[in-house]
């Protein structure tokens, strides 16, 4: 869980736009490919494919697994393109559920679960060289996230990265953490809420 | 059933809680709103953990689309799309139980007595419905095997025995639906790598008129049947 550790005394938050400029552009993108352009889907995925791999490795682990699951999921994006709605959320968001959901899915299945153990060290190497590529923008909300985390209850936090980042339940969570079974999903919810408003997203 | 929204937002919920949840998000606006907002925070999170994939993934996506349609937008009138929807869905109801009125075998009715729990260890809720002394087994065939939803009026539980069940195509899920009148309610959701010997379904089973299987997009939330019906099957008694 080091990736999520909160920058210690960073810049404090000064109300910076919380929707991203290119927030509208990636909805326009994801519009274009609900319509079947293969060049707006390309350029949809050269802006968000490190999000995506991103987010496959850190649940995953395994690195050609993660590449199969981003791999479902653009495919999948594609194909739903149209059943993202612009009113319920932004297309990166949604786009993220996706990957998200085929992320944990993959890492409760069993067989899934002996291989990530297997090439946990490999790839935990790799990932601390924090290797992005996305430039200024993503190190920069990157920051902001990280600041946004540590306000958040040691308790909040851990739990809303085991259940993120870990793929576990959060029956499973309570249990790690040892609280009472039944008090991590409102961890989990009081700590997204902090976040949520901290990051000016709204209710 | 509120305090779920956090933890629904980070799929931190199992198959069970996140079918009974959706049912809830059908109703209650706020909870919609909420999941909504949560979702969006919780997708932040991956702006920590950005890593760049391998060239060789951006030239399988793309090779790959141009293989497959995207799907058709939901229409405006949402209602009447709904309401097709449903119409159709109970027309095959009523085909699955005409065809038991003709003896041609799709659709049964029996008191279920010899009960037989075939998996060991399983819930032992699944085995109250199996084992409960009204526990009637209505079946139905998807594909070319013969799936049973084991129904308890007593007990108001249904559960679902489809040992033999195909994996759902790849990228997609059964989802599992029961009929209330007009109006389709999820029960259960089978990912492509769940047991399905015998699952414990949600809702209502008492006042269910019929259940129905559809394949949906594995990780999409749905509210409403697929038009990819795969087996249905009415409740009506013999």
């Amino acid at each position: 869980m080091d990736h999520v550790t909160p920058v210690p005394a960073g810049t404090p938050d000064k109300g910076v736009p919380a929707v991203p400029a290119h927030t509208a552009e990636l909805n326009g993108l994801l519009k274009q490919a609900a319509r079947g352009d293969e060049a707006a889907f390309a350029r949809l995925y050269d802006a968000t494919s490190s999000r995506v791999y991103g987010l496959a490795v850190r649940v995953v682990r395994d690195p050609a697994q993660a590449e199969e699951v981003a791999q479902e999921a653009f495919l999948e994006i594609w194909r739903t393109a149209t059943r993202f709605d612009p009113a319920k959320g932004s297309a990166t968001a949604w786009m993220l559920t996706i990957v998200h959901r085929k992320s944990v899915d993959r890492v409760r299945s069993a067989e899934a679960a002996t291989r990530r153990d297997v090439s946990y060290h490999e790839q935990n190497r790799t990932i601390d060289h924090d290797a992005t590529a996305d430039a200024a923008h993503a190190s920069l909300e990157a920051h902001r996230v990280r600041n946004a985390l540590g306000s958040l209850t040691p308790v909040q936090r851990e739990a809303i990265e085991l259940a993120y980042f870990g793929g576990y339940t959060h029956t499973e969570v309570a249990k790690l953490l040892d609280l009472p079974v039944g008090t991590a999903k409102t961890r989990i919810r009081d700590g997204l809420i902090r976040l949520r408003d901290t990051m000016g997203l709204g209710a | 059933m509120h305090g779920l929204s956090g933890a629904y937002a980070v799929d931190a919920l199992d198959d069970l809680e996140r079918a009974r949840f959706e049912r809830h998000l059908t109703e209650c606006p706020e909870c919609r709103a909420e999941v909504e907002s949560l979702t969006e925070a919780a997708s932040l999170l991956s702006d920590t953990t950005s890593f760049e994939p391998p060239a060789s993934l951006r030239e399988s996506v793309l090779a790959s689309i141009e293989t497959v349609r995207p799907l058709p937008p939901v229409v405006a009138d949402l209602t009447a799309r709904a309401d097709r929807r449903r119409r159709r869905f109970q027309g095959l109801v009523a085909a699955a139980a005409a065809v038991t009125v003709l003896g041609a075998g799709a659709a049964v009715w029996q008191p279920w007595q010899e009960s037989q729990p075939s998996v060991v260890g399983a819930v032992s809720a699944t085995d109250e419905v199996l084992n409960a002394p009204d526990a009637e087994r209505f079946e139905m065939k998807v594909g070319k095997q013969t799936v049973s939803v084991v129904r308890s009026a007593e007990l108001n539980k249904a559960v679902l025995e489809a040992p033999e069940l195909p994996p759902a195509p790849n990228g997609h899920a059964y989802a599992v639906w029961l009929q209330h009148d007009d109006a389709m309610v999820l029960a259960g959701v089978v990912n492509a790598d769940d047991d399905t010997s015998a699952i414990l379904l949600s809702g209502d089973a008492r006042t269910a008129d019929g259940a129905g299987i559809t394949v949906e997009a594995a990780g999409e939330r749905v509210s409403t049947p697929s038009p990819t019906l795969v087996g249905s099957v009415g409740f009506e008694q013999a």
